[in-house]
């Protein structure tokens, strides 16, 4: 054998280790949902999505969780969204390159780094404690719209970003002031791009149970909540309550959750998706 | 300039500045409950004695036992995801075709998709009753099953990081290697993966970072039982899955016991911190700049 054959043979046995790799995560994927499906599917049931949270396996329901689950999203879209895209526009748009402009970029691209826990711990402190929200939906919306503040600040700018200069500067020739510019030219050009970032940072917040544990979201909820002020729980909690327990068929109920918490996650990545796709087709500059 | 484009660009300003407040205050939250913690407890015993049992009625506070169980998961994680996660890198980029990467990155980038509970469900259910049964003496919660599902979990961090620094690479370098003879394979790890090697390993040291700072996989499947051993078989307990299990309890505000999980935060805080700040210093000092 000549050594241009072995080079080619070691270069045959990558190619086939590259298939075998990318194939072993999708794999594990695929036993993994399937896994899911079969202890869970049988779970399901109206019964399931309407009782409150018991004792007995079979009786014990996820209404207070997706109820929870729902405040929570619903919360932290209100309080993230306008405070993550105002500062992605104040950076991008109306920051000049100064040493402030620097400390504010590196803040942020370390607080996407700090782990979901120790935003528990801040709120911990902050929103339940010094404020005196307890362990309520509040204090835990705040929370994590501070945990998702980077990633919506962060995709805010990179649409802005792709908006060509050519647009500003023809607003400003018009007449047109620079919020004027911002409102009518930049954000309705740039607002698929923001609206796939803010629902990818849904997603995220809707599988979070670190910070909200932390701050005293409980496990046993006997009643969903009905103000922003009341105790919850959430789906990604209630999981781990059931998971925790050593009896089999919490185990299922777990694993019926999971689905639907799957579900919901997997509900909104696909908006994200189809939106960016739809955005990218529709303009071009 | 009228007052209000001044009124909102003050607005837009201070919702900017609120993220030097989130910083600032998580800084002041994990400092000061954390003196206080170290006004009880010696700063050397915390960092040198070699048991954790806050809880219980003879009380040490080694943070060592945590950090290790920490580093256990972690070190399994990467062990698992490196090889693999750079493996896809490389094939995506040198070997497949556009249209295998198009329907094949995105379902990868569901792995990372998914909520970390439903990961830990899946190590203890899964993979921990599989591993018995190859491994006979290993723990129902260990580090093992643990840090490999976590390893799965950042496969696509890995990969999807690591394929933007290889494609950056210009065709030019990967030409002029097939153009000396050499194979997708010699082109691969001679020129593409040195010249991406900055990126590349920002993508790891942001996967460690990840890896560090994960808690409900580690709170479910790897044990709450703090010590100091690297043996991967045994019941461990990671620096997160404290912070849960004292949440999860009853521990009065104020207690020594309270403060606790704020030393441990800050512990944590300052190891992803480290991390964090390294890769962005790589990323500005060695970026490859190529015209």
């Amino acid at each position: 054998m000549t050594n241009s054959d072995r080079n080619r043979l070691k270069d045959k046995a990558f190619q086939v280790f590259g298939v075998f790799c990318t194939f072993i995560g999708l794999a594990v994927l695929a036993i993994f949902l399937i896994d899911i499906l079969i202890d869970g599917l049988g779970r399901i049931n109206w019964e399931f999505l309407n009782n409150l949270p018991s004792r007995r396996a079979h009786r014990a329901g996820i209404y207070t969780a997706w109820i929870g689950t729902l405040w929570i999203l619903l919360l932290t879209t209100v309080i993230a969204f306008p405070l993550g895209i105002s500062a992605g526009i104040y950076l991008e748009e109306y920051a000049k390159k100064s040493r402030m402009a620097t400390i504010l970029e590196i803040n942020i691209a370390n607080l996407a780094g700090v782990p979901s826990i120790i935003y528990g711990l801040l709120g911990l402190e902050i929103f339940v404690r010094l404020m005196a929200l307890g362990g309520s939906l509040l204090a835990g919306a705040l929370t994590l719209s501070l945990l998702i503040l980077p990633i919506v600040i962060v995709t805010t700018r990179e649409a802005i970003k792709a908006v060509p200069r050519s647009i500003r500067e023809g607003s400003f020739a018009l007449g047109a002031s620079k919020w004027q510019t911002v409102w009518h030219q930049v954000l309705p050009a740039s607002f698929g791009g923001i609206l796939t970032g803010v629902i990818l940072a849904m997603s995220r917040a809707v599988g979070e149970a670190a910070p909200l544990i932390v701050i005293g979201a409980l496990a046993y909820v006997p009643f969903a909540p009905a103000s922003p002020m009341d105790e919850f729980t959430v789906l990604p909690i209630q999981i781990f309550n059931w998971i925790s327990r050593p009896q089999a068929a919490f185990a299922t109920n777990a694993a019926a959750a999971i689905i639907v918490l799957l579900l919901i996650t997997f509900i909104l990545n696909g908006i994200a998706v189809y939106l960016r796709h739809k955005w990218q087709k529709r303009i071009k500059w | 300039m009228r007052t209000s484009e001044k009124i909102i660009e003050g607005l837009l300003w201070l919702s900017a500045a609120i993220t030097i407040l989130v910083t600032a205050g998580i800084i002041w939250v994990l400092l000061s409950e954390t003196v206080a913690f170290f006004s009880e407890v010696s700063i050397m015993s915390f960092l040198t004695d070699t048991e954790w049992t806050p809880l219980f009625a003879v009380k040490r506070f080694g943070i060592l036992p945590l950090v290790a169980g920490t580093f256990l998961t972690t070190a399994i994680a990467i062990a698992v995801a490196l090889p693999i996660g750079l493996t896809i890198a490389i094939y995506l980029n040198e070997y497949a075709n556009a249209s295998f990467r198009a329907v094949v990155k995105p379902l990868l980038e569901i792995l990372a998709t998914i909520p970390t509970v439903v990961y830990g469900f899946f190590a203890l259910t899964v993979v921990t009753p599989f591993l018995q049964q190859i491994i006979p003496g290993l723990a129902g919660f260990n580090a093992l099953s643990a840090g490999m599902v976590m390893g799965i979990m950042i496969i696509p961090m890995i990969s999807s990081l690591s394929e933007d620094a290889i494609s950056a690479v210009p065709k030019s370098l990967r030409e002029a290697a097939y153009g000396m003879g050499s194979t997708r394979l010699q082109t691969a790890f001679g020129v593409m993966v040195p010249a991406a090697s900055s990126g590349i390993l920002v993508s790891i040291i942001l996967a460690i970072s990840r890896a560090v700072g994960e808690t409900m996989l580690v709170a479910i499947a790897a044990g709450q039982q703090p010590r100091l051993t690297l043996n991967p078989l045994v019941p461990i307990e990671t620096m997160t899955t404290y912070i849960v299990q004292v949440s999860l309890g009853d521990v009065p505000h104020g207690s020594l016991e309270y403060r606790t999980i704020f030393a441990v935060g800050i512990t944590l805080f300052v190891f992803t911190f480290a991390l964090n700040n390294i890769s962005f210093w790589i990323k500005k000092k060695y970026q490859e700049k190529y015209d």
